[in-house]
C-alpha cells in the first residue's frame, strides 16, 4: 500500500513539472483507484454473476481502450495517405500493436468471466467473441502484410490501405452483427444492457474512471512506442 | 470518354481471358472437381444447413482463385502504361465489373453442377438468385482491392488468401444467413432486413475500395 502511494506521489511530482504528462498521472491514479475500490466497493448481489460482476471494471475498459487504439491507428493511417509523412504510418502500426497488446488481457479476463458465468472458457455461439477473434486475426495479418513488403513507401501505403479497410470490416462485424443475432453478452440480441438493471450508481463511480484510466494507460504505451520509433528513425537517418 | 475507356478495358480483360483458355478452364475444372469430390464424400445432402455451408465454401474458394489474379498481369511496363493513360477510378471499375461478371458466371455454373450432383434444396429461387448476385458484387469489390494489395507483396498467392478471409467474413455470414432463409423458403418479410443490411455492407465495400484504390495505384 505504502509502495503504491509512494509511486503515485513520485509519479505525480515528476509529472507535474510538465503538464503535458497529465494522462500518465491520470492512468496511474485511476487504475490504482479502480483496483483498490473495485475489490472493496459495494456491488449488487445478482444470481450467477455474484462477485464476478467486479470483472466489469477490468474486462470492459480493456476493450474500450483497445477500440480507442484501433481508432487511433485508423486515424494515423488516413493521415499517412493524406500527408505522406512516414512517421504517421509508424504511429498507426504502434497504435495497432498497443490495441493487440490490450486485447490479450481483455480476452483473458473475458474468458475467465465466461468460465464462471456461462460455464465455458470459450464459445463460438457468441458473435462478440467471434468478432474479437476475427479482429485479432485482422491485425495479425496487418502485421504480416507490413513485414512482407521490403520497399518502405510501398509498405507504408499498402499497409495503410489494408488497415483502413480492415478497420471498417472489423467495426461492421463487432458493432452490427451482435445486434442481429442472439448473444450471451448483455445489451445485445434482446438482452438488456448493463445500465438497465445492474450498473448502479456505485458501480458507475468505478466503471467510468476505469475506462478513462485504461484509455490513458493505452495512450501512455503508445507514447512510449512512438518515441522509440522516432529515435529509431533518427538513428537510421 | 469515360465510358469508352471503361468498355475498352473490360473488353480487353475478356479478350485476354479467352485468349489464354487455360486459366478459364482451370477455374471451371477446379469448381467441378471440388463439387465432384464433395458429391463422392457427402453423397446426397439432405440437411439444408450443410448444403448451404458447402455451397458457399466452394463459392468462397473459387472467388479467391478468380479475383486473385486481377493484378498479376499489371506489373512493370504494363503498370506504367496503365498509370499514365487511365484514371484510377476507370481502371479499378473495369477490374471490378469484369470480376463481377466472371464471378457471377462461375457461380451460376457452380450452382448448376452443385444442384445436379449434390441435390437441389432451394425453395425460394428468386431470393437465392438475389443473394447470389449481391454476394458476387460484395466479394468482387473486396477481392479486387485485396488482390491489388496482394500484388504489391512478394508472395502474392499466399497473401491473397490470408488477406481475404477475415475481411470477407462479414459479407459471408450475412450471405449464409439469407441463403439459408431462401433454402428454407421463409416469407420475404423475414429476409428484407437482412437484404437491406447486405446491400449497405456491399455499398460500404464498393465505396471504400474505390476510395482506397488510388493510393495503391501510386505505390
Amino acid at each position: 500500500m505504502y509502495c503504491a502511494f509512494y509511486t503515485i506521489i513520485s509519479v505525480s511530482l515528476a509529472g507535474l513539472k510538465n503538464m503535458k504528462n497529465w494522462y500518465k498521472i491520470a492512468a496511474v491514479i485511476l487504475i490504482l483507484y479502480t483496483i483498490i475500490f473495485g475489490m472493496l466497493g459495494v456491488v449488487p448481489r445478482l444470481a450467477i454473476l455474484n462477485e464476478t460482476i467486479r470483472n466489469l471494471y477490468y474486462h470492459v475498459p480493456l476493450w474500450w481502450a483497445m477500440m480507442l487504439q484501433m481508432g487511433v491507428s485508423l486515424f494515423y493511417s488516413a493521415k499517412y495517405l493524406k500527408g505522406e509523412n512516414k512517421q504517421d504510418e509508424k504511429f498507426a502500426f504502434n497504435a495497432a500493436l498497443v490495441g493487440i497488446l490490450l486485447s490479450i488481457p481483455g480476452l483473458m479476463t473475458g474468458s475467465l468471466w465466461a468460465r464462471y458465468t456461462w460455464g465455458t472458457w470459450w464459445t463460438f455461439q457468441d458473435p462478440k467473441l467471434n468478432g474479437v477473434a476475427i479482429g485479432i486475426l485482422i491485425y495479425v495479418i496487418y502485421f504480416i502484410l507490413r513485414a512482407s513488403i521490403i520497399q518502405e513507401t510501398t509498405r507504408a501505403r499498402v499497409s495503410s490501405v489494408f488497415n483502413i479497410f480492415a478497420f471498417v470490416m472489423f467495426m461492421l462485424f463487432i458493432m452490427v452483427f451482435p445486434r442481429l443475432t442472439d448473444s450471451l453478452h448483455p445489451g445485445n440480441g434482446g438482452n438488456p444492457a448493463f445500465g438497465k438493471y445492474d450498473l448502479d450508481s456505485n458501480m458507475r463511480l468505478i466503471f467510468y474512471p476505469a475506462v478513462i484510466g485504461w484509455m490513458c494507460f493505452s495512450g501512455w504505451l503508445l507514447n512510449i512506442l512512438n518515441r522509440i520509433s522516432l529515435i529509431k528513425s533518427k538513428i537510421d537517418d | 470518354m469515360f465510358n469508352r475507356q471503361l468498355l475498352a478495358l473490360i473488353k480487353k480483360e475478356f479478350t485476354l481471358e479467352f485468349r489464354q483458355k487455360a486459366s478459364l478452364g482451370g477455374v471451371l475444372v477446379y469448381v467441378i472437381a471440388t463439387i465432384f469430390i464433395s458429391a463422392l464424400t457427402f453423397n446426397k445432402i439432405i440437411a439444408p444447413a450443410v448444403w448451404n455451408a458447402l455451397f458457399w465454401i466452394i463459392f468462397l474458394f473459387s472467388a479467391i482463385t478468380i479475383c486473385g489474379k486481377s493484378f498479376t498481369k499489371e506489373s512493370g511496363g504494363a503498370a506504367l502504361h496503365n498509370y499514365v493513360i487511365y484514371k484510377p477510378l476507370t481502371f479499378f471499375a473495369s477490374k471490378l465489373i469484369y470480376n463481377f461478371i466472371f464471378l457471377l458466371t462461375i457461380s451460376l455454373i457452380t450452382l448448376f453442377f452443385y444442384s445436379w450432383f449434390i441435390g437441389y434444396l432451394i425453395s425460394n429461387f428468386t431470393l437465392f438468385g438475389i443473394v447470389l448476385v449481391l454476394a458476387c458484387l460484395g466479394f468482387s469489390a473486396i477481392l479486387t482491392l485485396m488482390s491489388a494489395i496482394a500484388s504489391k507483396t512478394d508472395n502474392t498467392n499466399t497473401m491473397m488468401s490470408i488477406l481475404s478471409f477475415p475481411v470477407l467474413i462479414p459479407v459471408l455470414i450475412l450471405v449464409l444467413r439469407i441463403s439459408k432463409q431462401a433454402i428454407d423458403g421463409l416469407s420475404w418479410s423475414v429476409s428484407t432486413d437482412f437484404l437491406l443490411i447486405l446491400i449497405s455492407v456491399n455499398a460500404i465495400c464498393i465505396v471504400l475500395s474505390i476510395l482506397l484504390f488510388p493510393y495503391l495505384w501510386r505505390a
